[in-house]
């Protein structure tokens, strides 16, 4: 076990260091300078911002500059709001974007069970077919599709819930629910699926024989091993989660991470580009090898050091 | 079951003479009609494809999608770029089917002509994928070893990426465009296959029939090809169905975010992202039309790839 965590300790920093690397060599190999498309600046202000920056030095100089601010996690200052740094935009983004997405996996992953359970245990009964239904349209329409209806139907509409933001309770309801039907729609595939393998198992033949009662069998004996192959999307499922952040931020005009994200594409503002990639990649890479951990300590049978083999 | 039952028929009937069995008249009609056709594995396949109705429907929903996106482009009266700034953001009507945008442009023409790249994004995606992950997962498993270890290390580096931010990087640095994505979408896209492709050959080198022609001396590259890749189809067929929704998800998603097809030309994403601000002034077909096609595909693919898994691996039906 501890060989194993070891192991892929070691592949998530090399994963890490790629994907810094990669951003820093990305961002880099974009011709031009970040500041000589706006104002017609003097040749000598021209230098100082260079310099302010460190773009006049070599190349492996600024590499290894830009290594040694991501270990210290001080990602310098923004180039288009040249009063702020990447850090405050993260401190000030990262709570709003952190609740919307605990939020969203907690509604996704509870109601995407529930719904997952009833469907197997009414295999092939209207309530199956409507929750399968459910899910395959969940699946099927773009989140940033939904939004736009959840907002024009409920918000416009009826008016019953506030257009956008992200300032109570009720401001909530609508990015949460625009953001969650998608993951929701995956788990409830997946734990119907693996229920109903489950289920046709001899040892749920066995509880059924013993004379449990049906709430005993499902909750203490099928559920536990149905919900192992849950554990394993959850990794992918926080990704397009915190993608998906991107998408709804800008649409409810949330003020998180994603907005200053999405902003920064459009400015091409290098180092808060650069930025927030490390930050989400660092977020999703420990998320990842969180479930792997997870998901050898919740199956015993797996032996995790001989995974590699199989 | 099947020594204990030849073994009991010994012991069943020890005394009966020789002259009791008759041979039946041999009646060749009759043996002829028992026997069903044997099938191939594909054959089989189809046909519990073909009785699977959801992926029946998803089939012909592609196969509607696929042909209007030829021909929908031609079947409109209206130019996919003509601009009439007298006809601008009318409602769909006999003239213009699904109305028009804000420069008076045809939404009809414009929703195929958008399928047109949706889907060549879609599918030149799925392909690419497929001849990396082919390439890469099949030497990896069939080499095994070192060079498993090697190269499975790189794809489990590459595995932790998350996909969307890279593409959104590589999108970023060079610059919006249709080989933009492709080649974005392709760059990490290929690693889910070669990690199927790997394991399935890991698992099919080592049966019987594989073994024989090895030991009959058959060179790698015919085994590679006839023996492991026929064997591996089912899964690989399985994942690219999957690939190509995704790919146009991904399309739509960086349209949205501005890094999409540019204007003047038109994807699904990049129409309904465009489509999404004028909802409010109550311009509904602007998003609907391209918002319905992209959940019509991404439907049909799903369900189609669905049926395809439970029609490929029978074993996993359930």
């Amino acid at each position: 076990m501890t060989g194993y965590i070891i192991k892929r300790l070691i592949a998530m920093v090399v994963t890490l260091w790629f994907i810094i690397t990669l951003t820093f060599f990305l961002m880099h190999s974009i011709p031009g300078s970040p500041f000589n498309e706006e104002r017609n600046t003097s040749e000598a202000v021209q230098r100082n911002l260079e310099s302010f920056y460190h773009l006049d030095k070599p190349l492996y100089v600024q590499y290894g500059m830009y290594l040694k601010s991501v270990v210290t996690f001080d990602f310098g200052p923004s180039i288009k709001k040249s009063s702020q740094t990447v850090n405050e935009m993260l401190g000030r983004g990262f709570p709003v974007s952190f609740e919307l997405g605990i939020i969203t996996l907690t509604v996704a992953v509870i109601s995407g069970i529930a719904l997952g359970i009833i469907a197997a245990l009414r295999h092939n009964g209207f309530i199956d077919y409507l929750a399968m239904t459910i899910a395959v349209l969940g699946i099927s329409v773009p989140n940033f599709v939904l939004a736009t209806l959840l907002i024009q139907q409920l918000a416009v509409n009826l008016a019953i819930l506030p257009v956008a933001t992200w300032s109570s309770p009720k401001h909530m309801i609508l990015p949460t629910l625009a953001l969650a039907t998608g993951p929701m729609a995956i788990i409830a595939r997946l734990t119907r699926s693996s229920m109903l393998e489950v289920l046709t198992q001899d040892y749920i033949k066995t509880a059924k024989a013993k004379g449990l009662s049906p709430v005993k069998i499902v909750f203490k004996h099928a559920l536990r091993n149905a919900l192992l192959p849950v554990v394993t999307v959850l990794g992918s499922l926080a990704a397009s989660i915190l993608t998906g952040t991107f998408v709804i931020e800008k649409i409810f005009a949330i003020p998180g991470m994603g907005k200053y994200f999405v902003e920064s594409i459009n400015t091409r503002d290098y180092p808060v580009i650069m930025g927030t990639t490390v930050f989400y990649s660092s977020i999703l890479i420990i998320m990842l090898f969180l479930v792997d951990i997870a998901y050898g300590v919740l199956d015993p049978r797996i032996k995790l050091h001989k995974k590699e083999a199989s | 079951m099947e020594l204990r039952k030849q073994h009991d028929n010994r012991n069943l009937a020890p005394d009966i003479p020789d002259d009791w069995f008759v041979p039946k008249a041999k009646d060749e009609n009759e043996a002829e009609a028992v026997v069903r056709p044997s099938l191939s594995y594909w054959q089989d396949a189809w046909r519990r494809l073909l009785k699977n109705k959801l992926a029946m429907a998803g089939l012909f929903f592609l196969i509607a999608l696929a042909f209007m996106a030829i021909f929908g482009p031609m079947i409109s009266p209206h130019s996919v770029s003509q601009q009439s700034l007298t006809n601008q953001n009318l409602p769909p009507s006999s003239k213009y089917w699904f109305g028009t945008d804000e420069l008076g442009r045809d939404v009809f023409a414009r929703t195929w002509y958008g399928a047109r790249i949706s889907l060549f994004v879609g599918i030149v995606a799925a392909m690419i994928d497929f001849a990396i992950g082919v390439i890469y997962g099949g030497i990896a498993g069939y080499k095994g070893g070192r060079t498993d270890n090697a190269m499975m290390r790189v794809v489990e580096i590459l595995y932790g990426l998350p996909y969307l931010l890279v593409v959104i990087l590589i999108s970023v640095v060079m610059g919006p465009g249709l080989f933009t994505i492709i080649f974005a979408l392709s760059v990490t896209g290929w690693i889910g296959m070669a990690r199927i492709v790997r394991g399935q050959v890991l698992q099919i080198k080592n049966y019987e029939f594989v073994l024989a022609s090895k030991t009959f001396g058959t060179k790698t590259s015919r085994i590679i090809r006839k023996n492991l890749l026929p064997n591996t189809m089912g899964p690989i067929i399985v994942q690219m169905t999957l690939t190509v929704p995704s790919a146009i998800f991904a399309e739509a998603f960086l349209s949205f975010l501005g890094l999409g097809i540019q204007p003047p030309f038109a994807s699904w994403g990049s129409m309904a992202s465009d489509g999404l601000s004028t909802i409010l002034s109550g311009h509904w077909w602007r998003l609907f039309f391209p918002a319905f096609f992209i959940s019509l595909t991404m439907f049909s693919f799903n369900v189609l790839g669905d049926g395809l898994q439970d029609a490929l691996d029978p074993k996993l039906r359930r």
